[in-house]
């Protein structure tokens, strides 16, 4: 199955179990479905639960905010995450504060969709990987998805949490399939943190959000076969809040780290990621925790300017090998 | 019973009462009172029923009241004192209590106003949205003003004009008129004065009614700013000589005696909630 199928599943879920929940977005009805697919079928099969709307940012996200303070639940799709800058307000300054600014913990079942990241051509405005923006705001967790998490699982829990949520869809994954991973490796899942690995303690732990599991496969198989380089790659599915300790069990045992994002270099997650592991191990680590990002640069719309400022998988080849020099 | 003077001059007394804590170096941070604006939100309180949801704004003391006659919960949450609605957390601009909301970024309310209006379509009530004249440089306005058009929205809208934003005249920050932007979205809109609190509640009986049925509606009032943006910023001349309901019903029957009522019980609250030990907040 691939990702965004399963993508779809998690919302046909949502949507089945909850007459009160509802899905927002533009463009969002069949037979279009929405510009990445992920919502197909779904307003065939719950029409009064999908919204299709106007191109209004701000609005939507403030509508999808108000559904859930009235106890509704509420996702809404940001055709590209590059626009949920139109709906940070709504976001950081209303859903946010308002789990808690009232004194009292305000439930709010609010997932704003975001699908995001390069490597498809669309250019500056289309391309980008804004988690870092929505990292330390308290009240707002972030995901992001993976090809290694279940969405119906990841869905469930952040509807669970009854706090907002952003969570990031890296457009590449929607057409790769789920929970396909090298044959050299294996992998597992457990406190909600995926791995995977080879029967060896690993030389480096590379951690990433989901986005960049390929990539990371991608090098982790250049390294073992070229290098004899073991490297085991951590993918949590909550960036924010981090829960650290899984982390930290894995790195432990590594010569080292490299934390591995899309993100373009400054005040990044991988820098959160670091910073919590410096804090846990200091003095065990035998190098700085290293970080691997994109240039810091505007992404070109020509596929070969694009490659030249993204993370690629030689990205993180080159940053595991300068690790453990 | 409380009648409609004794709830207008609740508001004037607890809203000079702030001023005064300011000045005596009795409150943290800022508020903004709406000194001459009280006429509004005692006029429509028995037009809006406990189902309806209240979305008030930075200038929310007289929605609170008109709503609640609550002033003592309302003063602790000011004064971050036991019994304060939201813990002292919100204060002044940010309190949340029963299908009522208030929030200190101007236009952000309209949309989440309109999502619960989408939430309360069909059911007969209605989102009430208080705004001001400053608020319509707000593009969120005008997003929410075409869904509430466009779902056909039980949402109600009220804008209290004053004629001033902070310190900015409406004539350097609004060009075309209010009634002009919602005809532009084909929403409904009313401009009446805030003065007859009957001839107010006779017009908009039955376009509240119609509210309620999906038919949004933008109530404009124009009212006037008698007191200062906040505290002691008042950058206007000519202040003392606007229109203020208080100088113009102290001749009625019953006024004075009224009118010593509320300040005797807005000095009561105050003495009561100074008193009262600091609020306590368990963080989420």
């Amino acid at each position: 199955m691939r990702v965004v199928e399963n993508l779809n599943h998690a919302l046909r879920e949502v949507l089945a179990g909850n007459p009160r929940a509802f899905l927002l977005g533009e463009d969002l009805l069949d037979p279009y479905g929405g510009a990445f697919k992920a919502t197909r079928g779904l307003s065939t099969s719950f029409p009064a639960q999908v919204v299709t709307t106007p191109i209004s940012e701000s609005a939507i996200t403030g509508v999808g905010a108000g559904l859930a303070l009235c106890g509704d639940t509420a996702i809404v799709e940001i055709m590209f995450g590059d626009f949920v800058t139109l709906a940070f307000d709504q976001i950081v300054n209303f859903a946010a504060k308002s789990v808690s600014m009232y004194g009292t913990r305000v439930p709010m079942r609010l997932i704003v969709r975001l699908p995001t990241g390069g490597g498809r051509g669309y250019g500056p405005t289309h391309s980008q990987s804004l988690q870092k923006h929505f990292i330390g705001v308290p009240g707002l967790d972030v995901y992001e998805m993976s090809p290694l998490h279940d969405n119906r699982a990841v869905f469930a829990q952040m509807i669970a949490a009854e706090r907002p949520c952003v969570f990031f869809e890296d457009k590449v994954l929607y057409t790769k399939r789920m929970h396909e991973v090298d044959d050299l490796f294996t992998w597992d899942l457990a406190d909600g943190v995926a791995r995977v690995h080879v029967d060896t303690p690993p030389d480096c732990v590379i951690i990433a959000p989901g986005g960049v599991t390929h990539r990371a496969l991608a090098a982790m198989r250049r390294l073992l076969l070229e290098q004899e380089i073991v490297c085991t790659l951590l993918v949590p599915s909550r960036l924010h809040p981090l829960d650290a300790a899984p982390l930290v069990a894995v790195a432990r045992e590594a010569r080292s780290v490299v934390v591995a994002e899309e993100s373009t270099a400054g005040g990044t997650w991988g820098a959160e990621v670091a910073h919590a592991l410096h804090r846990e191990l200091w003095g065990v680590l035998r190098n700085p925790v290293a970080l691997a990002h994109s240039a810091d640069s505007i992404i070109p719309t020509a596929g070969h300017l694009e490659r030249a400022v993204l993370l690629t998988e030689t990205t993180i080849h080159d940053t595991v090998l300068e690790s453990l020099k | 019973m409380t009648t409609d003077l004794d709830r207008l001059l609740l508001i004037r007394h607890f809203e000079r009462a702030l001023l005064d804590l300011f000045a005596k170096g009795e409150l943290n941070g800022t508020t903004h009172t709406c000194l001459g604006q009280e006429i509004v939100p005692v006029a429509l309180a028995p037009l809006l029923g406990p189902d309806d949801h209240v979305f008030s704004n930075h200038r929310g003391h007289g929605h609170y009241l008109a709503r609640f006659d609550d002033p003592a919960g309302l003063l602790a949450e000011i004064m971050g004192r036991e019994g304060a609605v939201c813990g002292g957390v919100g204060g002044s601009q940010h309190i949340l209590r029963e299908g009522y909301l208030s929030t200190g970024v101007q236009g952000e309310s309209l949309p989440v106003a309109a999502g619960a209006a989408l939430h309360l379509r069909g059911s007969g009530a209605l989102a009430c949205a208080y705004i001001g004249d400053g608020t319509w440089g707000e593009g969120a306005v005008y997003e929410a003003l075409n869904l509430a058009a466009l779902w056909a929205l039980p949402l109600l809208v009220v804008v209290e004009h004053n004629g001033i934003a902070q310190t900015t005249p409406t004539a350097l920050a609004m060009a075309g008129t209010i009634g002009a932007r919602c005809a532009a979205f084909g929403v409904r809109h009313v401009a009446l004065p805030a003065e007859d609190i009957a001839e107010i509640r006779a017009v908009l009986t039955p376009l509240v009614s119609a509210v309620r049925t999906g038919s949004p509606l933008v109530v404009e009032f124009a009212v006037n700013r008698l007191g200062p943006h906040s505290k002691g910023d008042d950058t206007r001349s000519g202040v003392a000589e606007l229109r203020d309901w208080y100088r113009e019903m102290s001749d009625l029957t019953g006024f004075a005696e009224a009118d010593a009522r509320a300040g005797d019980l807005v000095d009561a609250v105050v003495r009561d909630v100074k008193a009262r030990p600091l609020s306590t907040w368990s963080r989420p």
